[in-house]
């Protein structure tokens, strides 16, 4: 333990396996086609348990966290956006979009070898940039694509009739499915998938919901590489066993006092997706003995949560533990399409007081000193509304940062004058820096 | 006692010694500037440039470097002066050397070469929120400079020459480059000097009152750095803002460097 260290600390033993997991998953995919596999590609919202029903070789690339992976790689970063933009696409559009765009005119694959093309394109969009991405991709790569409306308002204003809207897509892309493959649709193995999922997406959020403990077991630089596998293939077997796992060793690190961050004494959080080049701007928190205890973003980009009893946010609990039963296809699609529209990623599209509200319930319950906002240019989506989101959380009285930046375009993001709002921030909130 | 503040901005480097008074009977410690405020052209090597600043402030305020007790530093590059017991953020600078000047101020709107600023303090002169211009000069002094430059004035006759308008022409770029394209324009298009630099200003005060609307406008309304010298800005500051005074330092410059040697003294308490 340092000078400074208040707590215990120790590594996460679920790291190592969680990197490999992540590894395999574009390794698959990558390989797909070696055993005569298909290939879709779509976000990371995509309803993915739907194409899980065309066999167990059928693999995915989510594009948001392949984008942010390369957005890690700030030089390959830099070649796709310049290839994208050299394409004829404007700066401004999303940097995901961007980089994905890029890598697949330049055939390059992040993890080696050439651009693996999809057999086809399966796509939410409640986010305006998720249709025009994969619009594009069909058009050059010349693949079917589906698109999944699931605008249908708040989750809290859910009826039959916007359920249907959403239910009645997934049984029509299931026939296109069957159709464009040529693969006779599975129901047994998308009602495994359906279960996968919510459980994937419960057990995260049970997972965010331990960092309620002081001190925190996580913190959100870690939690990036962990919430990632759900962004990835939440319907899969091998992301809820995962979870599954993690949640009890997260439980442990709790029972035992076993702090993310030893010298924590100022708790944060941040929102949207944070500028990937330049994590260390979390390990620079610490110097001042401040941790982010996550954000809404990696909280509910995956994580399904519900009220509990005692007016304490939770995780949803999944219909299996209810004891209903998934016997047919129609019922697997209401329950799962009931179960995504209450993502609390997906709420702030229609009004952003209510992600105000869910940001407020986080700092509350999570014990948070501060908020950091990033004003994030490379994502208009999850930006929308983010200063109102300030103005709500000021009034209540929560300190509050910004700061400007882009999760994937780095010539948007200004390191030494983020680190000097920091400095701002932690003499707002009455912190100096720790002694080394 | 004596203690000095340093802000080290991105064009001038501003110095300040100031001695405890020590007035008998009074509650609380009553501060003075001891005598020498230096505004130096800034310099690429900053440890140096703050150094040179500090001697010469030392040597016109007739003191030893023993003299004096601490000195806190601020600015963009405070963290290059080795010399300095502490450094503390702009805000937090501001802040208290604006509340030292004027104790029942609430808002204060910082704009100086680099950085608009607008922060939101309390009543012991502490920040308890604040929102700044990200990367982007529109909402400060090197913009009204560069619109300057452009305009052929200098920056004292550009504010006064916006005085003698009373247009309204709105500027819609938001950045620099673009600003100065319009400028361009209107002076091709042969609009009156005055016009243009009333323009150029009221943009800038609209952008730092956006700015500063984000923390929330209280009275008192305090502004400080070099852009208080500026006629114009100020005028257009006070309209965009909406409010019946804004409390101008004589020094603007110097305040946040005030703060500081305040700072560095209550830190020896």
């Amino acid at each position: 333990m340092n000078a400074t260290a208040k707590y215990p600390t120790e590594p996460l033993k679920l790291w190592k396996k969680a990197k490999e997991l992540r590894d395999q998953y574009y390794l698959n995919y990558a390989k797909a086609k070696d055993n005569g596999g298909l290939r879709w590609s779509g976000s990371a919202w995509a309803l993915d348990a739907i194409p899980a029903g065309l066999g167990d070789d059928v693999y995915s690339l989510t594009s948001e966290p392949y984008a942010a992976s390369i957005a890690h790689d700030r030089k390959f970063a830099k070649v796709c956006m310049d290839a994208a933009e050299s394409y004829g696409f404007a700066r401004d559009l999303c940097s995901y979009m961007r980089i994905y765009w890029g890598g697949m005119h330049l055939n390059k694959y992040l993890f080696g070898g050439p651009f693996p093309k999809p057999d086809f394109i399966f796509q939410t969009q409640i986010c305006c940039s998720h249709s025009k991405w994969y619009q594009h991709v069909a058009k050059y790569e010349k693949v079917p694509d589906f698109y999944l409306d699931v605008g249908v308002g708040p989750y809290k204003t859910l009826d039959k009739d916007r359920l249907d809207f959403v239910v009645n897509q997934l049984h029509d892309s299931i026939e296109w499915m069957e159709k464009v493959t040529g693969r006779k649709y599975d129901d047994e193995k998308l009602i495994a998938a359906v279960k996968n999922e919510m459980r994937s997406t419960s057990l995260w959020a049970d997972i965010c919901a331990q960092n309620k403990a002081v001190p925190a077991p996580l913190d959100e630089k870690t939690m990036y590489s962990l919430y990632v596998l759900a962004t990835l293939q939440k319907s899969s077997k091998w992301c809820a066993d995962f979870y599954a796992e993690l949640l009890d060793e997260v439980k442990d690190r709790v029972a035992r006092g076993i702090a993310a961050v030893p010298n924590e004494r100022c708790r944060v959080i941040s929102d949207t997706q944070p500028p990937w080049g330049f994590l260390k701007v979390f390990r620079y928190l610490e110097t001042y003995g401040a941790v982010s205890v996550g954000s809404l973003y990696t909280f509910g980009l995956e994580g399904i949560w519900e009220d509990k009893p005692d007016g304490s946010w939770g995780a949803r609990t999944t219909p299996m533990d209810q004891g209903i039963e998934i016997k047919d296809r129609d019922t697997a699609l209401r329950l799962y399409a009931d179960w995504n529209l209450s993502k609390p990623q997906w709420q702030h599209f229609y009004d952003p007081q209510l992600k105000t509200e869910m940001m407020l319930r986080i700092v509350r319950e999570w014990k948070v000193n501060g908020v950091m906002l990033h004003l994030n240019r490379g994502c208009e989506g999850l930006s929308l509304g983010i200063m109102e989101n300030r103005l709500g959380l000021s009034r209540a009285g929560v300190p509050v940062m910004t700061f400007e930046g882009n999760m994937g375009d780095e010539r948007e993001f200004d390191e030494v004058r983020t680190q000097a709002r920091v400095d701002g921030f932690m003499e707002q909130l009455g912190l100096r820096k720790l002694a080394a | 006692m004596i203690t000095g503040g340093i802000d080290m901005g991105s064009r001038t480097i501003k110095v300040v010694l100031l001695e405890n008074l020590d007035v008998e009977g009074a509650p609380q410690l009553r501060y003075a500037v001891k005598k020498a405020h230096i505004m130096f052209p800034g310099e690429l090597d900053q440890d140096k440039a703050a150094e040179q600043a500090y001697a010469d402030a030392l040597a016109a305020a007739g003191l030893k470097r023993e003299d004096v007790a601490a000195v806190f530093a601020t600015g963009a590059g405070r963290k290059q002066v080795a010399f300095a017991a502490d450094a503390v953020t702009e805000m937090t600078a501001g802040a208290r050397g604006a509340s030292y000047f004027f104790p029942t101020v609430r808002t204060v709107v910082d704009v100086g070469a680099e950085e608009g600023r607008g922060i939101k303090v309390d009543a012991a002169g502490k920040p308890t929120d604040f929102a700044g211009n990200e990367k982007c000069a529109a909402g400060a002094g090197s913009f009204a400079e560069a619109m300057s430059r452009a305009l052929q004035l200098d920056l004292k006759e550009f504010g006064e020459a916006s005085l003698k308008s009373d247009r309204t022409i709105p500027m819609n770029a938001q950045c620099t480059v673009f600003a100065e394209s319009e400028v361009v324009s209107l002076i091709h298009a042969s609009t009156p000097k005055e016009d243009i630099a009333k323009a150029v200003l009221d943009a800038v005060a609209s952008r730092c009152c956006a700015m500063v609307r984000r923390v929330g406008i209280e009275t008192d309304v305090a502004l400080i750095g070099g852009m208080v010298h500026n006629v114009g800005f100020v005028r257009a500051l006070k309209a965009a803002m909406d409010v019946d005074e804004l409390k101008l330092p004589d020094m603007p410059e110097y305040v946040s460097a005030v703060g500081c040697a305040l700072l560095a003294a209550e830190s020896r308490h």
